[in-house]
């Protein structure tokens, strides 16, 4: 079985089904890309993935867990971990604090160890340290830990949520739009620090992305959404000489 | 590496080394100024409520700087805490040694205050923003006209309780009214000194320094950041906005107790809306999570109506002007920039650090 089993999903906005019959299988490890025209419900497929919103009808299944539904609190504990497409950072917060609150629910020491300094809590903040260290330096980001997080430029801040969701130690890592706004430069190199990413750490990632050679360069599956509904499915090659995908992009019968 | 790590923590514990050592800083002036009998009888009566304000201003700055939630009902659990502290104070200050008797009132005067903390919070945190505001207000009042409508007696029956009048309670011929309604409780032996005020400061700013920088402060800020963001990576928002309100309200609680024990009398009046915003204007002057602010602004605006008493009449006006001067000098866009211009001017110079960073 896969590592994320979706059946069926749906959900409608009052008499807007904006998402209907949509079937989605992860493998462990592998990079999968959710496509499609603006407004065809990619966002929508996350934020039902992470509970944000509550699927009318249809299952999610992750690792063998229904988590159709569930808060987000327990979807991210059960191994699901995001980004946003308009960046959300804690803004006022540092960028090493930014990722230690992702290890919020990986290193826990109680309230009280924090505010009577109990011995605890200079080995589980030291341990942290040392991992949140570890994965900013994964994203170059290392030199930059004690400034605050807005007053990074912004293919930095996109690096940092991406470090900051790892944090979580996810199994599957949903990425909205990592290459927005990016220049070709930075696109070419988040390529290939998504693809790191999944190597090292051995995790399944979706991805919507409007960037198509970004997609057709690091996906190995791609699902196209368009209406709410998947349309094609398959590898690069099959989703580009696809005429429904051309016919959504472009217009058509 | 290690070395940003190392400077990290050098800068927090730094920061609020500094904090604390403005406290004892403070608290040495005085006992040098009383010593020497420089000070007036009118400031020294205001000791005590200046370290009261403190502590409420501290407090208050956990839930409005970093939980980043608007509260205008902390006089409220001012309120509870300096009733029930009393009350214990009264009835224990008899029996058991004086120390461990008040120390029971603080921790009873807290405890009731987080109490009630919980109880306001579970509701009310499911609001946000303005409304969230008006729902704390409103809570204020009515724990403010529930104490004041409140009559409380014992005798050899025991405790009775009354929301009408003390003839109500029916109590035998040996009895006592503790609480007697608007007119509160009346007789209270003093028990506040400066001392033990710039104790209760320390401990409040250990707490809470300690508690905003430890993983639970780390989740609170970040709601306040981005709420979405901090659910999405894990954080039960519920948990963590309560655990900062109920913090905020012990410690408002404990500073109602360290306020009223500075009166023989106690009314519920005391802690009004007005008493609330007071503690807000504090917080806010001080800047927005900002703790060695909120210490600062407290100190200086308990003071000032004070010192400006010879003004009589004009001194409510001059209080409001110093307000907006301030604000305007700490908010103003153009003053900021040029703030930390002369600051970057002097730091070159290598004569004077920059005092700004958050406490």
């Amino acid at each position: 079985m896969a590592l994320l089993e979706v059946s069926n999903l749906g959900i409608a906005f009052g008499g807007l089904q904006a998402v209907a019959q949509l079937d989605l299988s992860i493998e462990k490890g592998h990079l999968y890309g959710l496509i499609g025209p603006n407004g065809a419900g990619k966002t929508t497929v996350f934020n039902m993935l992470t509970g944000v919103y509550t699927p009318t009808e249809g299952n999610i299944v992750l690792d063998g867990v229904d988590i159709t539904g569930k808060s987000p609190e327990f979807i991210s504990k059960s191994g699901v971990a995001r980004t946003f497409q308009n960046i959300r950072l804690f803004n006022d917060m540092t960028v090493l604090d930014n990722v230690k609150v992702g290890l919020h629910n990986q290193i826990k020491y109680s309230m009280w160890t924090g505010i009577f300094r109990l011995p605890a809590y200079r080995e589980k903040e030291h341990e942290m340290n040392r991992q949140a260290l570890k994965l900013l330096k994964i994203f170059d980001l290392d030199a930059e830990a004690n400034l605050k997080a807005s007053q990074l430029p912004y293919g930095k801040q996109r690096k940092l949520e991406i470090a900051r969701a790892l944090a979580t130690n996810p199994k599957l890592l949903l990425l909205d739009e990592p290459a927005a706004g990016m220049n070709p430069n930075e696109t070419e190199e988040l390529m290939q620090t998504v693809r790191d990413v999944r190597d090292q750490f051995g995790i399944a990632i979706l991805l919507i992305e409007h960037d198509m050679n970004f997609v057709m360069g690091i996906c190995e599956e791609i699902s196209v959404l368009d209406y709410g509904r998947i349309i094609a499915h398959g590898d690069g090659m099959a989703i580009r000489n696809n005429p429904k995908v051309i016919a959504a992009y472009l217009g058509g019968d | 590496m290690a070395i940003t790590k190392l400077k990290n923590m050098k800068k927090t514990t730094k920061s609020n080394l500094i904090t604390f050592g403005i406290v004892v800083a403070f608290y040495l002036v005085i006992q040098l100024c009383t010593g020497m009998g420089m000070m007036t009888s009118s400031f020294a009566g205001q000791l005590v409520p200046i370290c009261a304000y403190i502590i409420l201003a501290v407090s208050l700055n956990l839930t409005v700087g970093i939980l980043g939630e608007l509260s205008l009902g902390h006089a409220g659990f001012m309120s509870v805490g300096a009733f029930s502290g009393t009350l214990v104070w009264m009835t224990t200050s008899a029996t058991l040694p004086s120390w461990l008797a008040l120390a029971l009132s603080f921790v009873v005067g807290g405890v009731v205050a987080g109490l009630f903390g919980l109880l306001i919070g579970i509701p009310v945190l499911r609001l946000s923003g303005d409304y969230l505001a008006i729902v704390t207000l409103a809570f204020g009042e009515i724990i403010k006209n529930f104490m004041n409508a409140c009559y409380l007696g014992y005798d050899a029956n025991g405790l009775h309780f009354s929301l009408k009048d003390s003839a109500s309670l029916h109590l035998a011929a040996d009895g006592q009214v503790l609480i007697n309604g608007a007119m509160g409780i009346t007789g209270v032996k003093k028990a506040s000194t400066f001392t033990v005020g710039i104790i209760l400061i320390l401990i409040t700013l250990v707490v809470i320094l300690n508690l905003i920088h430890s993983r639970a402060g780390r989740a609170i800020t970040s709601i306040r950041d981005n709420e979405i963001a901090a659910q999405s990576i894990g954080i039960n928002i519920t948990r963590y906005k309560l655990m900062a309100f109920i913090v905020s309200a012990v410690f408002a609680g404990v500073a109602g107790v360290l306020y009223s024990l500075n009166f023989s009398t106690l009314v519920a009046k005391k802690f009004d809306y007005n008493t609330s915003i007071l503690i807000l204007v504090f917080v806010v002057l001080g800047g927005i999570g900002n703790i060695r602010g909120s210490i600062i602004a407290a100190a200086i605006l308990t003071v000032l109506p004070e010192l400006l008493r010879s003004m009589n009449d004009y001194r409510m006006l001059i209080y409001a002007i110093v307000l907006i001067v301030v604000m305007i000098f700490s908010q103003s866009p153009q003053l900021v920039a040029w703030r930390k211009k002369t600051l970057a001017k002097f730091k070159k110079n290598g004569s004077v650090k920059p005092p700004k960073g958050v406490a």
